[in-house]
C-alpha cells in the first residue's frame, strides 16, 4: 500500500504542473513523538502567515493543527514508531487546506470519536475535545479513517480578507 | 513564531495552593506538568488552589485535560480549585467544554467572569 502512494504521489509531481488556482504547498513528514507537536504548530503558523491571517484565524489554525497532531500521536499511533504527513495548500484567493495523516491504527467509528468529550482515556486526563477543537475552529473538517491502516484529517478554512480588516482602500 | 516552554511555578501561601501556568501548553508539556501539580496537591493537600492561567500563550485540547484532571483532583482530596485571568484565547478553549459551569473562573481584578 506504501508503495502505491508513494508511486502516485512522485507521478503528480513529475507529471503535473500545479492546479491553476494553487498557490503555494508545503510537505512536511514528522515522527509521531510528542515533541513535534510544538514543530507542527509553528511551521504551519509560518506557512499560513503569508496570507496575513488575522491573530485569531492564526491562533484558531494553530490549535487546529496541534489537536489533529496530537491524535495522531496518542491515538494512531499509541506512542508506537511512525511519521505524521502534514500537507499544507493555498488555494483560490485565501483558502487554506490542511491534510494530516497516519498510518496508524484507525478509527473504528469516527462518528462516535467526533462526539463532544468522547473521550478512550479512563483516567479523565483528556478532555475528548480534539475534533471539536478543529470542526470550531476551522470552515470544514473531514475525517476518514480506516481501521489498521490510518487516518486522514482534512481541515479547510477562508481567511477573511485582510484588506477589507484594515479598512484601507 | 516563537514556541516558549511551558512552566508551573507552585508556591504555597497559608491553605492556599498558587500554581502559576506560563507557555505553551499542550500534551507535549501536559505531560510533565501533571506530574509537578500532582505532586503538589498531594504534598500540601490544600484548602484551595488558583491557577493563573494569564501568561499561558498557548493551549489546546491537553490543556483543557490537564485543568479538567487537576480539578478532579482537588475534589478527591478535598480542596477548591479556581482558574485566574485567562487569556481570551484560552477562554475560547474553556468555553467549547463549558468550563465555566464547573470551575470558577476569576479575572485578576477579582470580579467573575
Amino acid at each position: 500500500m506504501n508503495k502505491r502512494i508513494e508511486t502516485t504521489v512522485k507521478e503528480k509531481r513529475k507529471s503535473g504542473r500545479p492546479p491553476e488556482n494553487l498557490k503555494n504547498e508545503m510537505r512536511i513528514e514528522l515522527p509521531a513523538i510528542s515533541i513535534n507537536e510544538g514543530i507542527a504548530r509553528a511551521v504551519a503558523a509560518v506557512f499560513i502567515s503569508q496570507l496575513d491571517p488575522t491573530y485569531e484565524e492564526l491562533a484558531d489554525l494553530k490549535c487546529a493543527v496541534s489537536e489533529a497532531v496530537t491524535n495522531a500521536i496518542v491515538h494512531a499511533y499509541k506512542n508506537t514508531q511512525g511519521y505524521i504527513y502534514i500537507t499544507m495548500k493555498i488555494s483560490g484567493e485565501r483558502t487554506i487546506r490542511i491534510e494530516v495523516r497516519d498510518k496508524g491504527c484507525g478509527i473504528e467509528d469516527v462518528k462516535a470519536a467526533m462526539q463532544p468529550l468522547y473521550t478512550t482515556d479512563p483516567d479523565g486526563e483528556r478532555s475528548g475535545m480534539g475534533f471539536t477543537v478543529m470542526e470550531n475552529f476551522t470552515d470544514r473538517l473531514y475525517v476518514i479513517s480506516h481501521p489498521g491502516r490510518g487516518t486522514k484529517v482534512t481541515m479547510i478554512k477562508t481567511l477573511s480578507d485582510a484588506r477589507n480588516i484594515k479598512g484601507g482602500d | 513564531m516563537r514556541s516558549t516552554k511551558a512552566q508551573a511555578v507552585i508556591v504555597r501561601d497559608g491553605n492556599t495552593l498558587l500554581i502559576t501556568l506560563t507557555g505553551d501548553i499542550d500534551h507535549h508539556s501536559a505531560k510533565r506538568l501533571r506530574g509537578e501539580i500532582d505532586g503538589a496537591f498531594y504534598l500540601h493537600r490544600p484548602k484551595r488552589a488558583v491557577m493563573d492561567l494569564s501568561g499561558v500563550e498557548f493551549m489546546d485540547s491537553a490543556g483543557l485535560g490537564l485543568i479538567l484532571g487537576r480539578l478532579s483532583r482537588a475534589q478527591e482530596l478535598g480542596s477548591k480549585l479556581t482558574l485566574l485571568s485567562p487569556s481570551p484565547r484560552v477562554m475560547k478553549i474553556l468555553d467549547l467544554a463549558g468550563a465555566g459551569r464547573f470551575i470558577e473562573i476569576r479575572q485578576n481584578d477579582g470580579k467573575g467572569a
